[in-house]
C-alpha cells in the first residue's frame, strides 16, 4: 500500500514544520504550501488523501478555498482538517458550514492532529 | 280728496319706509344698533300679527258677529301673559340652534330631517298664499274706496293692475332689505325698523278714526255705549265653543304662523325683550281693539245699508268729509297689509330656499364640485326668486279668486293651517320622546284634513270641491263628508275642521312617536331642545339624570377620540357593575367625565360642554371668558410642547448616532479581539507543538537545537506582541508618560538609522540624507520620536521590494511645522491599502517575513498624536512615502499631566 499523502496549507512556517514533523514521523507523506491564492490548483494537482487547511491565509482565506473544493465534483469528498488560531465558536461554525470534515483550534496537542488525520484518512478508505 | 294726492302720499310713505329701512340697515352694518334693538321695536315688530284683516276686518267681523272678533286678540294676549315661558323657550332654542324659520325649527329638532322641512314649508306656503292675496285685496279695495269718491271719475287703473303694482313693489322692497346678506342670525334690521314704523302708523290711524267716531260722530263715551246697547251687536249670542276654539287657534297662530315665528324668534335680538313684549304687546292689541265695536256700531247706524262693514274705517271719515283722516286710515291699512306681506315673504322665501331650492340644486349638481362661494350666491339668488314667487303666487291667487268674498274668512283658515305645526313644535321642545316619524305623521294628517275639510270647501260649494262630495262624501261615503267627518254633523265648519285636524294630528304625532325610535342625531337635538331651558346658574355640581349617557359618549368621542372615550365609558360602566359603554349618569360619573374632558379641552370648556348637554347649568359670560383663557393657555402649552419635542428629536438623533458609533466600536472591538487572539495563538501553537516534540522524541542534537531555537524565537515574538499591545493601549488612552527633552533632530535620525540596521541586516539598503537640513532643535519626547523613525526605516528595509533599496530622508520646515519624509524606491503601497495601513493588525504581506504583528504603524500614529504631531502616507512619490509632522513649538495636549511644566519650558 502506497504511502498516504497529506497536503498542508499553512502560512506560519514554524507551525507547518511542526505538523510536517509529527505526520512524517507517523508515516505520512507531507507536502507544504504557504499561500492561499494558488492553493486550489495545487490541491487539484496533488490530489492528497487528507488536506489540512489553515483558516487565515495570505491571498485567499481557507473558508473560500474550502467552499470551492466542495463544489468541485472531483474534490467534494476530500477529507479536510481545518485549523484556526482565532479560536472563536464562530469560526468552527463557519468551517463546518463550508464543509470541513474536522476542526482544530490552535494551539493544539500533537496527538490531536495525528488522530484527526488518521480518522479522516480511515473514513475515506 | 283727490285720488292723485292719495297716490302721492302713498308713494311718499313708501319712500319713507325705504329710507327708514335703509338707514337702519346702514346703522346695523356699522354696529351702531342702539335703540334699533330695543324691546320697543321688538314689540312693535310683533304687531304684524295685526294685518289688514284685523285693521279693516275686525270692524266688519264685529258688525257681522259681535264680540267674537275679540278672540283673535285674546289668544295672543293669553300666550304673552300666561305662556311667556313657552315663548322664552322658543326664543332660547332659536338662538341656540340658529334657527332660520319655523320649518328649520321642526327640521332641526327632528334630527335635521329635510323631509320635515319640506312638509312644513309646503304647508306654510299653502296657508299663507291666500293670506297674502287677502292683503293685496284689502289694499286694492281701499284704493277703490277713494277712486269711487273721485268726482271726475279719475282714471283708476283696474283693480288687478293695482294689486300687481303693489305686489311688485312689495317684492322689490323685500328683496332689497330681506336678502341683503346671509347673516348667520338671519336678522333684518331694516325690515324690522320699517314694520315697527308701520305698526305705529296703523295704531295711530285706528285710534284717530276711533276718537273721531266716538267724539266726532257720536257724543262721547256715554252716547256710544248707549248706541252699542241699542245695536244688534249686543244681542249677538256668545257661542262658547267658537270662542274657545278661536281663542285657542289664534293663540297657536301667534307662535306657528311663519311670519310671527320670524319676528318672534328669528329676528329676536335679546331674550329679555320678551319681558317687555309680555305686557306691551297685549297692550298694543288692546288699543287696536278698543274702538272696533264703536266704529262698527256707528258705521252700521250711519252708513247706508249694504255698505261693506269691512271698510267702515275708511268710509266713515270719507262720508263725514274728513279726507285727511281717511288718508291716515288708508295708510294704516296699507301699513297693516304691507308689513304682513313683507315679513311673510321673507319667512316663506327663507323656508322655500333653505328646504326646497338649495337642497334640490345641490342634489342635482352633486356630480360637479363647486366652491362654497357659489352656494352662497345660490342661496341669495334662490331667496330672491322665492320672494318673487311667493308674491306672484299671492297675486295669482288674488287674480284667480277674483277678490271673492271667500277671502274674508281666509285669515282664520290660515290660522288653522298654521296651527297644524303646533303638536310637532310643542312636542319637540317639551317631549324628548317625540320622533320625526311622529312629527311627519302628525303634520301630514293635520294638513290633509285641513285641506279637505276647510281649505278646499272655503271656495264655496262648486268651487274646488264638487257639491256632490260636499253633500254625500267622496264615493258616496257619508262619514267622509268634508264638513261632517266621522258622521259628526251640526258643528261649525271651522270648528269641525279645526277639531278633527288638530285632534288627529296630535294623535298621529303621539302614536307614531311612541312607536318609533329616534336616531342619534334626533336624540342629541331632542336633548338640546328640551333641556335648553332648565338651568341652575352657578351650580358646579351635576344633578342626576340631566344628560343621557349616550349623548355624553357621543360628545366625548369627538373630544377624546373614539377609542379613548369608549374605554373611559366602559371602565366607568364596569365600575358601576354594568356591562357595555353606558354607565348611569350619576353626579359622580359626570364629575369624573368632566375632569377627563378637562384634560383635553380645559375645565371651563368641559364644564360648558357638559352643561350644554345636561342642561343643568348655564354657560355664563364668565365661563366663556374662562374658555377663551384656557384656549390661550393650551396654545401656549402646545408651543412649548412643540419646542420640547424638537429638542427631543435632536436628542434622539444624537443618541441614535452615538448608538451607531457604539455598535461600530463594538464590531471593531470584536474584530480586534479576534486579531489579538490570532496573534497570540500563532506563536503559542509553535511553542506547544515543538515543546511536545522535544518532550516525546528521540531527536538528533541538531534537530533539538533547531526546534529549541524556534521555541525561543516564537517566545520572543509573543513578548514583543504583548509589549506592543500594552504600549498601544497606553498611547491610545493618552496615559503615556512623556519625557520631554531637547535634542538635535540630526542626532535622532542617526540614532534611528543605526537601530533599524538590525532589521534584515543582510539587505542591500542605502539611506540617503541631507545633513545640512537636519540640524535643528526639537522639543519633544525624543525616545518616542526615535521609535517612530526606527519603525519607518525598518518597514522600508523589510518591505521595499527594490533590488537595491534606497531610502531618502528629507527634513523641511513649514512655518511652525517640522516635516520629516521617508521615501523609498519600492513599488509603494497599493492605493486601496493606503487607508488601512495605520489600522491595528493591518499587515499587508506575509507575517513570516515581516516578523511583526502589524501594530507598528498603529503605534506610530498614536505616538505622533501624543506628541501633538501627525504621520501620513504620501501617495505619488515613486515608492512608499511616509511623512512625520511635528510642531516646532510643542503644543501641550490638554490631557498631558506634565503640560504645565512644558509650557514654562516653551517660554524660555
Amino acid at each position: 500500500m502506497a504511502q498516504q499523502h497529506v497536503l498542508l496549507i499553512e502560512d506560519e512556517p514554524n507551525i507547518a514544520e511542526a505538523i510536517r514533523f509529527i505526520l512524517t514521523r507517523a508515516g505520512w507523506r507531507v507536502s507544504l504550501h504557504g499561500d492561499g491564492s494558488d492553493a486550489l490548483a495545487l490541491i487539484r494537482d496533488a490530489a492528497p488523501d487528507v488536506l489540512i487547511l489553515d483558516l487565515m491565509l495570505p491571498g485567499r482565506s481557507g473558508l473560500e478555498i474550502l467552499a470551492d473544493l466542495r463544489t468541485d465534483s472531483a474534490l467534494a469528498a476530500l477529507p479536510v482538517l481545518m485549523l484556526t488560531a482565532r479560536g472563536q465558536g464562530r469560526d468552527r461554525d463557519a468551517a463546518e458550514r463550508a464543509g470541513a470534515s474536522a476542526f482544530l483550534a490552535k494551539p493544539f496537542a500533537n496527538a490531536d492532529v495525528l488522530d484527526a488525520v488518521r480518522r479522516l484518512a480511515g473514513g475515506q478508505v | 280728496m283727490p285720488f292723485n294726492i292719495l297716490v302721492a302720499v302713498c308713494l311718499t310713505y313708501v319712500i319713507l319706509l325705504f329710507l327708514v329701512a335703509f338707514v337702519a340697515e346702514r346703522r346695523a352694518q356699522r354696529g351702531r344698533l342702539g335703540w334699533l334693538r330695543s324691546p320697543l321695536v321688538y314689540t312693535l315688530s310683533l304687531s304684524i300679527y295685526c294685518t289688514a284683516w284685523t285693521f279693516y276686518g275686525a270692524v266688519g267681523y264685529a258688525a257681522r258677529s259681535g264680540l267674537e272678533f275679540m278672540t283673535i286678540y285674546l289668544g295672543p294676549t293669553l300666550v304673552f301673559v300666561g305662556w311667556w315661558w313657552v315663548l322664552r323657550k322658543l326664543v332660547r332654542i332659536g338662538r341656540a340652534q340658529r334657527v332660520t324659520s319655523i320649518a328649520d325649527l321642526i327640521s332641526s329638532r327632528y334630527g335635521k330631517s329635510n323631509l320635515l322641512g319640506v312638509v312644513v314649508t309646503l304647508m306654510a306656503v299653502a296657508a299663507s298664499t291666500p293670506y297674502i292675496a287677502l292683503q293685496l285685496q284689502s289694499v286694492t279695495l281701499s284704493f277703490g274706496v277713494f277712486a269711487a269718491e273721485t268726482p271726475e271719475g279719475w282714471a283708476l287703473p283696474d283693480q288687478g293692475a293695482t294689486a300687481l303694482w303693489i305686489a311688485g313693489g312689495l317684492a322689490l322692497f323685500t328683496i332689497l332689505f330681506g336678502t341683503r346678506n346671509l347673516d348667520a342670525n338671519e336678522r333684518h334690521h331694516g325690515v324690522v325698523m320699517a314694520i315697527a314704523l308701520e305698526a305705529v302708523m296703523k295704531l295711530l290711524a285706528l285710534l284717530a278714526v276711533g276718537v273721531f267716531v266716538v267724539w266726532g260722530l257720536a257724543d262721547g263715551v256715554g252716547d256710544v255705549l248707549a248706541r252699542i246697547d241699542a245695536s244688534p251687536i249686543a244681542d249677538w249670542p256668545l257661542q262658547p265653543a267658537r270662542w274657545a276654539g278661536l281663542t285657542f287657534v289664534s293663540a297657536a297662530a301667534i307662535m306657528t304662523l311663519p311670519r310671527m315665528f320670524q319676528v318672534l324668534v328669528v329676528e329676536n335680538a335679546d331674550e329679555r325683550h320678551l319681558a317687555t313684549a309680555g305686557w306691551a304687546f297685549p297692550l298694543y292689541l288692546m288699543l287696536m281693539s278698543l274702538f272696533v265695536v264703536p266704529i262698527a256700531v256707528v258705521g252700521l247706524e250711519l252708513m247706508p245699508a249694504g255698505t261693506n262693514p269691512d271698510l267702515f274705517v275708511l268710509t266713515l271719515p270719507l262720508a263725514a268729509g274728513k279726507g285727511k283722516l281717511a288718508l291716515l286710515a288708508f295708510l294704516g291699512g296699507f301699513s297693516s297689509a304691507t308689513s304682513m306681506v313683507i315679513v311673510a315673504a321673507i319667512a316663506l322665501s327663507t323656508m322655500v330656499s333653505n328646504h326646497i331650492v338649495t337642497p334640490l340644486w345641490l342634489a342635482l349638481r352633486q356630480g360637479s364640485a363647486r366652491e362654497p362661494g357659489d352656494v352662497r350666491g345660490l342661496v341669495l339668488m334662490s331667496r330672491r326668486v322665492s320672494i318673487g314667487a311667493v308674491l306672484a303666487m299671492g297675486y295669482g291667487y288674488y287674480h284667480l279668486s277674483g277678490g271673492s268674498a271667500a277671502l274674508a274668512s281666509i285669515g282664520l283658515i290660515a290660522f288653522v293651517g298654521a296651527a297644524q305645526v303646533l303638536p310637532a313644535m310643542m312636542g319637540g321642545i317639551f317631549w324628548r320622546g317625540a320622533t320625526h316619524v311622529g312629527a311627519t305623521a302628525g303634520l301630514l294628517t293635520g294638513f290633509a284634513i285641513w285641506l279637505y275639510a276647510l281649505f278646499l270647501p272655503s271656495f264655496g260649494t262648486g268651487g274646488l270641491i264638487s257639491p256632490h262630495i260636499m253633500a254625500d262624501g267622496p264615493f258616496g261615503i257619508g262619514w267622509l263628508r268634508p264638513q261632517a267627518l266621522f258622521g259628526i254633523t251640526g258643528l261649525d265648519p271651522l270648528l269641525h275642521a279645526m277639531f278633527w285636524s288638530l285632534a288627529l294630528n296630535l294623535l298621529a304625532f303621539v302614536v307614531f312617536s311612541l312607536a318609533s325610535f329616534p336616531g342619534p342625531m334626533e336624540r342629541l337635538q331632542g336633548v338640546a331642545f328640551v333641556n335648553v331651558f332648565d338651568q341652575a346658574p352657578g351650580a358646579r355640581g351635576w344633578a342626576r339624570g340631566g344628560a343621557e349617557a349616550e349623548d355624553l359618549l357621543s360628545m366625548s368621542q369627538r373630544i377624546l377620540g373614539t377609542e379613548e372615550a369608549q374605554r373611559f365609558f366602559q371602565g366607568q360602566a364596569a365600575g358601576q357593575g354594568k356591562a357595555g359603554y353606558l354607565p348611569d349618569t350619576t353626579p359622580d360619573f359626570i364629575a369624573r367625565l368632566e375632569r377627563q374632558l378637562a384634560g383635553s379641552v380645559g375645565a371651563a370648556t368641559a364644564h360648558a360642554m357638559i352643561a350644554q348637554l345636561s342642561g343643568s347649568a348655564s354657560v355664563s359670560v364668565q365661563d366663556l371668558i374662562a374658555v377663551a383663557g384656557e384656549a390661550a393657555e393650551i396654545k401656549e402649552y402646545s408651543a412649548q410642547l412643540e419646542a420640547k419635542s424638537e429638542e427631543l428629536a435632536r436628542t434622539a438623533r444624537a443618541l441614535s448616532a452615538a448608538n451607531e458609533k457604539l455598535t461600530e466600536l463594538s464590531v471593531q472591538k470584536d474584530a480586534f479581539l479576534g486579531q489579538i487572539s490570532h496573534e497570540l495563538r500563532t506563536p503559542m501553537t509553535s511553542i506547544r507543538a515543538f515543546s511536545e516534540i522535544l518532550m516525546e522524541s528521540d531527536l538528533s542534537e541538531q534537530m533539538r537545537a533547531k526546534y529549541a531555537e524556534i521555541i525561543h524565537e516564537e517566545a520572543r515574538r509573543l513578548t514583543r506582541l504583548l509589549d506592543d499591545l500594552l504600549d498601544l493601549s497606553v498611547l491610545e488612552n493618552r496615559k503615556v508618560q512623556l519625557n520631554i527633552g531637547v535634542a538635535n533632530l540630526h542626532d535622532l535620525i542617526s540614532k534611528a538609522v543605526t537601530a533599524a540596521s538590525n532589521t534584515r541586516p543582510e539587505r542591500n539598503f542605502v539611506v540617503q540624507r541631507d545633513f545640512s537640513t537636519e540640524h535643528m532643535p526639537v522639543f519633544t519626547d525624543t525616545d518616542r520620536l526615535v521609535q517612530v523613525f526606527i519603525n519607518l526605516i525598518s518597514n522600508s528595509r523589510k518591505y521595499c521590494d527594490a533590488e537595491r533599496g534606497v531610502l531618502r530622508i528629507e527634513v523641511k520646515r513649514r512655518g511652525q511645522q517640522l516635516r520629516v519624509d521617508f521615501i523609498d524606491n519600492g513599488s509603494g503601497i497599493p492605493k486601496k491599502a493606503q487607508g488601512l495601513i495605520f489600522e491595528k493588525f493591518a499587515r499587508l504581506t506575509d507575517t513570516s517575513r515581516a516578523g511583526g504583528a502589524g501594530l507598528g504603524l498603529a503605534i506610530c500614529r498614536e505616538i505622533m498624536a501624543n506628541l501633538g504631531g501627525d504621520i501620513d502616507y504620501v501617495p505619488g512619490q515613486g515608492g512608499a512615502a511616509f511623512r512625520v509632522t511635528l510642531p516646532l513649538q510643542r503644543k501641550v495636549p490638554p490631557f498631558d499631566r506634565s503640560g504645565a511644566a512644558q509650557a514654562d519650558l516653551n517660554d524660555l
